[in-house]
């Protein structure tokens, strides 16, 4: 960089034993740039453009102090691990691929077996499972649904490029209905994949845990007040971040954080939260769209940018491209339904 | 006799079956995390240990998890944090564990595991036999496989011991056979609970490393101090070579179980053999079998009824099965005519696991005894004294002609 404005030393993060570490949540974004440690650090190999890097980086960003990530097995895993290196300045783990939950289980319950011997040397710390749409939709939800149940204290993150990108762009649970992928290749008789995308954060609402929120790179400071508030709560937390992949979205390098502001703008990926006892609440643009629904776009702004949808724009296949809209708009109803601050 | 520092006099008898034998074991051993899921025969261990939680009588964190995948991933996580860990499974349990069985001693994670042994679906049968012990022979683990429950309760609190050994820091699987062993009532002497954590030295100590991008020496542990990557992805350049401390470790691991086991001699007045094998009338013998588990009380006891008839014959339990003592084979059963290795699981299409090693040991040896392999008790078919007795008259006959003429034979099955 030859900005020439001031940085922070690039390097691990170092939490020195019994001192107090209660980071501040800063937004002004010049200032965490300037003072704040990053937990991701420059090195790694995940693409150019890629979304999870971006949302890495912000997650680090509204940490509270001492924190361990599990990761699951995925692009980031192997992108920012690659022996002898690393990218991680935080303390990092990674043991295969449906037990990030798990992991992180045993991760909690270690420090609350230290905690309450007196051999933890910190107040706290936070912990958080990184995964991505297949190890949590598919391989990883029995993990994720038994450290929900059993209550543990870790925020879990999924980043949602809903696919397996990491193994070269094949459907997942999480992959939307009519997206090409490798394994849901669009052919002459079937338009990519058959399915809808499993409702996942509903699914963790369902498991009445403190907290549950959606969010996006594009809407950074809605973002850190949700892993802040995550990192709070008494009990499991589920932060879902939309998050894009430019190889399996076939979209534009520099685009990821566009095509992110647009599936919220579409209503493709509203941003909500809920908060166990008091309901769901739409955030961000999402709240400023429920209120003016004139700002709401036709899901075609989303699916424009990335060529996985190209051929639901074609003329012939108009017919997907209303049953698409018909259902981005029920789920959407659906939300402003529940919704405690949503106009009625 | 050494009059052992804590004498039976000061043990509290406690009449338990095998997996509360364990169960008391891992209470006293100020384990931080124990992470386990139900399967029989497995059960009463994480019921046991429930009790205990419930009432307050131990301070561990008790993690029922969802699946055993998840179990063996929380012991993980744990270790990986510094906690001391355990988790006992069986069969099915065993084999969902699979993965993460390779990731715990890969990561080189203390954790200890009771494996209460029980035949692998299908079909289904949850009585014992070894073909779950068996499966995870090459995943880096040591395995211990106990006779009675008392050793158990003994070997379960040597484990930590063990796997914790600053040159060992492998994960440690302590086998006990179901049925047999888990639910069968046996008096078993316990120590007093601070014998017990002064002989494991307190909580878990952590090994330290150099790391150079950190440029110290740290603690291997997820340290908000010391940020570590574990688990990093590592590919043709540097596996084979984080491979190869695996290998050592393992090596020096068959010291350290012995050691141990003197060192739980001085404490308890209890060992077993030299804590790697555990020998009977073996001596001036004829006719050797070798056998894992609980069958070895029954063939000593047909053995010593043999001897009283005259018939030369003897019994090698192993008490370690990985690492698998080799050269200690080779020394012990040096001029026996014939040996019968007796397997309770089967590799299918090959021989029993047991009877490959015990080739192997051989091989090398100008002097060989023929091997005959018995594949017995699968899926917890009982070994009668009857079917002991009629291994033995084999293997003298076998002595008697100086030929193998069937190498593998299966004792009780019908035809």
């Amino acid at each position: 960089m030859s900005s020439g404005n001031p940085q922070p030393e690039i390097g691990p993060i170092e939490y020195e034993y019994g001192k107090e570490h209660s980071l501040p949540l800063e937004f002004n974004l010049r200032k965490l740039a300037e003072t704040r440690k990053p937990i991701l650090l420059p090195g790694h190999r995940l693409c150019a453009g890629c979304g999870a890097a971006i949302v890495i980086k912000l997650i680090g960003y509204a940490l509270r102090g001492p924190t361990v990530i599990a990761n699951a097995t995925g692009c980031i895993e192997v992108a920012t691990t690659i022996f002898p290196y690393t990218s991680w300045a935080i303390p990092w783990i990674h043991v295969a691929f449906e037990n990030a939950a798990a992991v992180a289980s045993g991760i909690e319950a270690a420090y609350k077996a230290f905690q309450e011997a007196g051999r933890l040397p910190y107040k706290n710390v936070d912990v958080i499972a990184l995964a991505g749409d297949g190890g949590t939709y598919d391989i990883g939800i029995q993990a994720l649904s038994g450290m929900a149940e059993r209550g543990h204290k870790v925020l879990y993150v999924l980043y949602d490029n809903e696919a397996y990108m990491n193994t070269g762009i094949q459907r997942s649970g999480g992959t939307p209905i009519y997206a090409w992928t490798t394994t849901s290749p669009v052919g002459s008789i079937i338009p990519g994949k058959t399915q809808p995308k499993k409702p996942i954060a509903d699914i963790m609402v369902a498991h009445r845990i403190p907290y549950v929120a959606t969010a996006t790179a594009a809407h950074w400071a809605d973002l850190f007040r949700k892993v802040r508030r995550g990192l709070e709560a008494n009990g499991p937390a589920f932060l879902h971040v939309l998050s894009s992949c430019n190889r399996g979205w076939r979209h534009a390098l520099e685009v990821a954080v566009e095509v992110s502001r647009r599936a919220v703008d579409t209503c493709y990926f509203p941003l909500w939260e809920y908060k166990l006892g008091e309901g769901y609440y739409l955030t961000d643009r999402s709240l400023q769209i429920a209120r003016n629904p004139k700002l709401k776009q036709p899901i075609e702004k989303y699916l424009e940018l990335q060529e996985r949808f190209r051929h639901i724009l074609r003329p012939e296949a108009a017919k997907l491209l209303k049953q698409l809209q018909e259902y981005v708009d029920a789920v959407w109803q659906d939300l402003l339904n529940r919704a405690v601050n949503a106009p009625k | 006799m050494l009059k052992p520092r804590v004498p039976l006099e000061e043990q509290k008898v406690m009449p338990v079956n095998g997996d509360e034998a364990v169960a008391y074991a891992v209470k006293q051993c100020l384990v931080d995390v124990v992470a386990a899921y139900p399967i029989t025969p497995q059960t009463i261990i994480v019921e046991k240990f429930s009790e205990f939680v419930a009432n307050g009588e131990v301070k561990t964190q008790y993690v029922p998890v969802e699946s055993e995948h998840s179990a063996m991933s929380a012991c993980i996580g744990a270790a990986a944090a510094g906690a001391r860990t355990f988790t006992s499974t069986s069969a099915q349990g065993l084999a969902l564990m699979w993965e993460n069985l390779y990731i715990a001693s890969g990561l080189r994670l203390p954790i200890v595991m009771a494996v209460v042994n029980r035949a692998l679906s299908a079909p289904i049968n949850i009585h014992c036999d070894h073909s779950d012990a068996y499966g995870m022979r090459d995943s880096g683990w040591i395995q211990l496989f106990v006779e009675n429950s008392q050793e158990a309760y003994d070997t379960t609190i040597q484990a930590f011991k063990i796997a914790e050994h600053p040159e060992v820091q492998l994960p440690v699987a302590v086998n006990l056979d179901g049925f047999f062993l888990s639910h069968t009532l046996e008096n078993v002497y316990m120590l007093p609970d601070e014998e017990v954590h002064r002989f494991l030295g307190g909580y878990r100590k952590l090994v330290k490393t150099y790391v150079d991008y950190l440029n110290r020496e740290v603690e291997y542990k997820l340290d908000p101090a010391n940020p570590l990557s574990i688990g990093s992805l590592d590919l043709y350049d540097y596996y084979f070579e984080h491979k190869m401390p695996q290998v050592e470790a393992m090596k020096k691991a068959s010291d350290v179980v012995r050691r141990v086991n003197e060192e739980w001699y001085e404490l308890t007045g209890r060992s077993y053999g030299d804590g790697v094998i555990d020998s009977y009338a073996v001596e001036d013998a004829d006719a050797v079998v070798i056998v894992l588990g609980s069958s070895a009380g029954t063939m000593k006891y047909v053995a010593s009824l043999m001897r009283q008839k005259g018939f030369k014959v003897g019994v090698v339990r192993l008490r370690m099965f990985r690492p698998f003592p080799f050269s200690e084979v080779r020394e012990l059963l040096k001029g026996v005519k014939v040996v019968g290795v007796m397997d309770r699981g089967l590799s299918f299409g090959s021989y029993g696991p047991l009877y490959l090693e015990v080739n192997t040991a051989f091989y090398y040896s100008k002097e060989r005894p023929l091997l005959v392999n018995y594949i017995y008790g699968l899926g917890g078919r009982d070994l009668s004294p009857a079917m002991a007795e009629e291994v033995f008259m084999d293997l003298i006959e076998v002595a008697k002609i100086s030929e193998v003429r069937e190498h593998l034979k299966f004792i009780g099955v019908r035809s």
